[in-house]
């Protein structure tokens, strides 16, 4: 059994991770912050029941998505199951690959997906549905196995897969509309590799 | 040998360490020898650390640290218990 007098010690150094990851969930500041500390207190009541030796990083973010999800689930009348539409496989790989080539002969330094920035990647994650945003920010994000990630969302891990390799797509096909939107593609398509 | 196309049917979960190892094994492989699949793997691969590192930035609000830990002392949630039950 774990010393609940120790869960502030260990627990504490996952704060600015879980807020990260409350920032993707909630979309804003002020609940982001209730959410972790609604995490740590909820971690802090039942710290009796964490198993030494155990994950317990994966069990501070377990805690947050539960409480994420039920604080989401009370607010809507319905729990809100969004699909999205079929596209196709390597999205964004299939439109800006070809850049990519010729941007790695220019500077091999420059790492090319740096011409998105911070808040466009942020808002493509922000803006997929929630039953594919989870999952695709404890992956891709959180680095969490497929395993953990079904039994943080108590889904099975055939839907976690399916749900990443979905959301994944989506999010790419949000990030190509960012690079259209700046001309990006029009840019390097017309402007010769530097020598 | 795996074909492109099961390759890339593949790629969510080699680039996730989740193939067992035969068959990671066999789209290691196919990507020896196919310089198109590599491509599109890496950019995969370069797509998720991207993800990663531009949605992980976030600065933690002054205060929310203190308030984490006042949490663990006062009776928050108003059940008439301070701290942990």
């Amino acid at each position: 059994m774990a010393d609940q007098q120790n869960f502030a010690e260990q627990a504490m150094e996952f704060a600015p991770q879980l807020y990260s990851a409350a920032m993707r969930m909630t979309r804003n500041k002020a609940d982001a912050e209730d959410l972790v500390q609604e995490a740590y207190l909820r971690g802090f009541r039942s710290f009796h029941t964490f198993q030494d030796g155990t994950n317990l990083r994966a069990w501070m973010f377990r805690i947050l998505t539960n409480a994420y999800i039920n604080s989401y689930r009370a607010k809507q009348r319905r729990p809100q199951e969004s699909e999205l539409g079929e596209l196709e496989d390597l999205y964004l790989y299939r439109r800006l690959g070809s850049m990519e080539t010729a941007a790695a002969s220019m500077s091999a330094e420059e790492q090319f997906l740096d011409v998105f920035t911070d808040d466009e990647v942020k808002q493509a994650l922000e803006d997929l549905p929630t039953n594919f945003r989870l999952p695709v920010l404890l992956a891709d994000v959180e680095g969490f196995a497929y395993k953990e990630i079904a039994e943080m969302l108590e889904i099975p891990i055939g839907t976690v897969m399916s749900r990443l390799h979905r959301g994944r797509k989506a999010m790419q096909r949000a990030l190509y509309g960012y690079a259209e939107a700046r001309g990006l593609t029009r840019h390097l398509d017309n402007e010769a590799p530097e020598s | 040998m795996a074909n492109c196309n099961e390759t890339i049917r593949e790629l969510d979960a080699f680039l996730d360490g989740e193939l067992p190892d035969d068959v990671r094994d066999h789209i290691h492989l196919h990507l020896d020898s196919c310089m198109d699949c590599l491509q599109a793997f890496d950019f995969q691969a370069e797509l998720k650390l991207a993800i990663r590192r531009k949605c992980s930035t976030e600065e933690m609000p002054a205060g929310l640290l203190g308030r984490i830990e006042m949490c663990f002392n006062t009776d928050l949630d108003e059940d008439g218990i301070i701290g942990p039950a």
